[in-house]
């Protein structure tokens, strides 16, 4: 183990969190590079095939973290482990959709990275600011895109405005799925290690929402005064582990090409 | 020979040895902009000499580069040439990588090979890194080959994770941009 974090921290529970931060961007990735080829305008392929990149990378640097905290590889948690030990969000997991959901999606979950590493720029463990000092660099890329395009898209046609409607509405109930309450995560918040994700969550819905209505785009909310009311249930389970068939294929997909060639790199 | 002499002369090749390292890595280049080293790019910030062994620190540009392998590689294929029996290369993220410290000579050199080098993101520190982003991403991109600031982003992603593609108006060139981090 070449990495330590303060012994009054419990290493299993700041495990399954490096863990779920690991694989949501491995699946995220993944899922953005069957863009690659097929989307809708050549400046948003490349766009998404360096998103997928730059979220595969990132993966790696979360579970390199993993390995000096005592896991395994970073190819041994990517390519031969079973689906149902991924700690991925359901919301990273679901198939691509059309080009409006995939943009919904992106943006949901670059607010959310935001303030997910916004969060661990004060943590009390150094491992985990300098990470997000690093990632935050390259993510803050992907939301101002993946913002433009929502301010673009939002109202640009009546058919545009229509997909992306269809998308915020499928999309945002699963986004919220991201701050699934982790096992243990009250020794982690109790320790300054992250902020927790009621507070995460309710940052990322004070961010997203008016983005949203300014693209005139609806999100299922009520505003009461400072307060946001959220009308629909999150897609939770992910992070126990309970997943849906979606991240089996995926798995199977990503750990084929391992296994046809298993010196292939990150 | 003293106790003391001698440890001042090991202690000397030991100094020797690092320099002849740093120099070495000097001439490993970045294979898309082979006018900088790995140096210049502050992607090797610290080396350690002991004996016959060498450990060299990388920090990754951008953590999804599919080039870090292949200047991993190199470099360890270039250490083993110097004579050492160890040459241990380790990726690390705890250090810090940003195109504000790349030195005004690395810039030039950018400038040079046809790349607009990264504009410097040290603007008030109250901000977050998004708003220092956006601001940095808005001013006006000078035209590597004209000077013109008569420049539009033609793809917020290029071919590089590193790049941004721009179009200059007055001299109807595309040029990259090396993304300010
Ligand atoms: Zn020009």
């Amino acid at each position: 183990m070449s990495l330590t974090i303060p012994s009054h921290i419990p290493l299993e529970h700041f495990k399954r969190f490096v863990l779920s931060m690991a694989d949501d961007e491995l699946v995220l990735g993944h899922r953005d590079s069957e863009w690659t080829g097929h989307a809708p305008i050549l400046e948003e392929d490349i766009a998404f095939s360096n998103i997928a990149q730059d979220e595969i990378g990132h993966a790696l640097v979360w579970y390199t973290m993993y390995m000096e905290l005592g896991g395994p590889s970073p190819d041994e948690m990517g390519f031969l482990r079973e689906w149902k030990d991924f700690r991925c969000c359901h919301f990273v997991t679901y198939p691509r959709g059309d080009f409006a959901y995939t943009v919904v999606r992106q943006y949901l979950f670059d607010v959310a990275e935001q303030v997910r590493l916004q969060g661990l720029l004060s943590s009390s463990v150094d491992a985990l600011r300098s990470v997000a000092e690093k990632l935050l660099r390259e993510e803050s890329y992907h939301l101002l895109h993946s913002q433009g395009l929502v301010e673009r898209l939002g109202d640009a046609t009546p058919e545009s405005h229509e997909r992306m409607q269809r998308a915020v509405t499928e999309a945002f109930p699963q986004a919220l799925g991201i701050f699934e309450e982790l096992e243990g995560e009250s020794f982690l918040v109790e320790a300054g290690a992250f902020v927790g994700n009621a507070a995460l969550r309710s940052d990322w819905l004070k961010e997203v929402v008016p983005v949203l209505h300014k693209a005139s785009l609806q999100a299922p909310v009520q505003l009461e005064a400072e307060n946001v009311k959220v009308l629909v249930s999150p897609h939770e389970g992910g992070r126990r582990g309970q997943h849906l068939e979606y991240l089996k294929q995926l798995v199977d997909d990503m750990q084929q090409v391992y296994r046809l060639a298993p010196q292939s790199q990150w | 020979m003293d106790q003391k002499k001698q440890h001042q002369a090991e202690a000397n090749t030991s100094i020797d040895r690092t320099a002849e390292v740093w120099k070495a890595l000097e001439e490993v280049r970045d294979p898309e902009i082979p006018v900088l080293s790995l140096v210049d790019l502050k992607i090797i910030q610290s080396v350690e000499v002991a004996e016959d062994r060498v450990k060299v620190e990388m920090v990754p540009t951008f953590a999804g580069c599919p080039a870090l392998n292949m200047m991993r590689n190199e470099v360890v294929a270039k250490l083993q040439s110097l004579g050492f029996e160890h040459v241990d290369v380790e990726f690390t993220f705890h250090r810090r990588w940003s195109t504000d410290d790349l030195s005004e000579e690395a810039l030039k050199k950018l400038r040079a090979f046809g790349i607009a080098p990264p504009v410097r993101l040290t603007l008030p520190e109250a901000e977050n890194h998004i708003e220092r982003l956006q601001r940095a991403v808005a001013q006006p991109v000078v035209c590597p080959f004209c000077g013109s600031t008569e420049t539009k982003l033609d793809a917020f992603f290029g071919s590089m994770l590193c790049k941004q593609l721009y179009f200059c108006m007055t001299c109807q060139q595309s040029f990259d941009r090396f993304k300010p981090l």
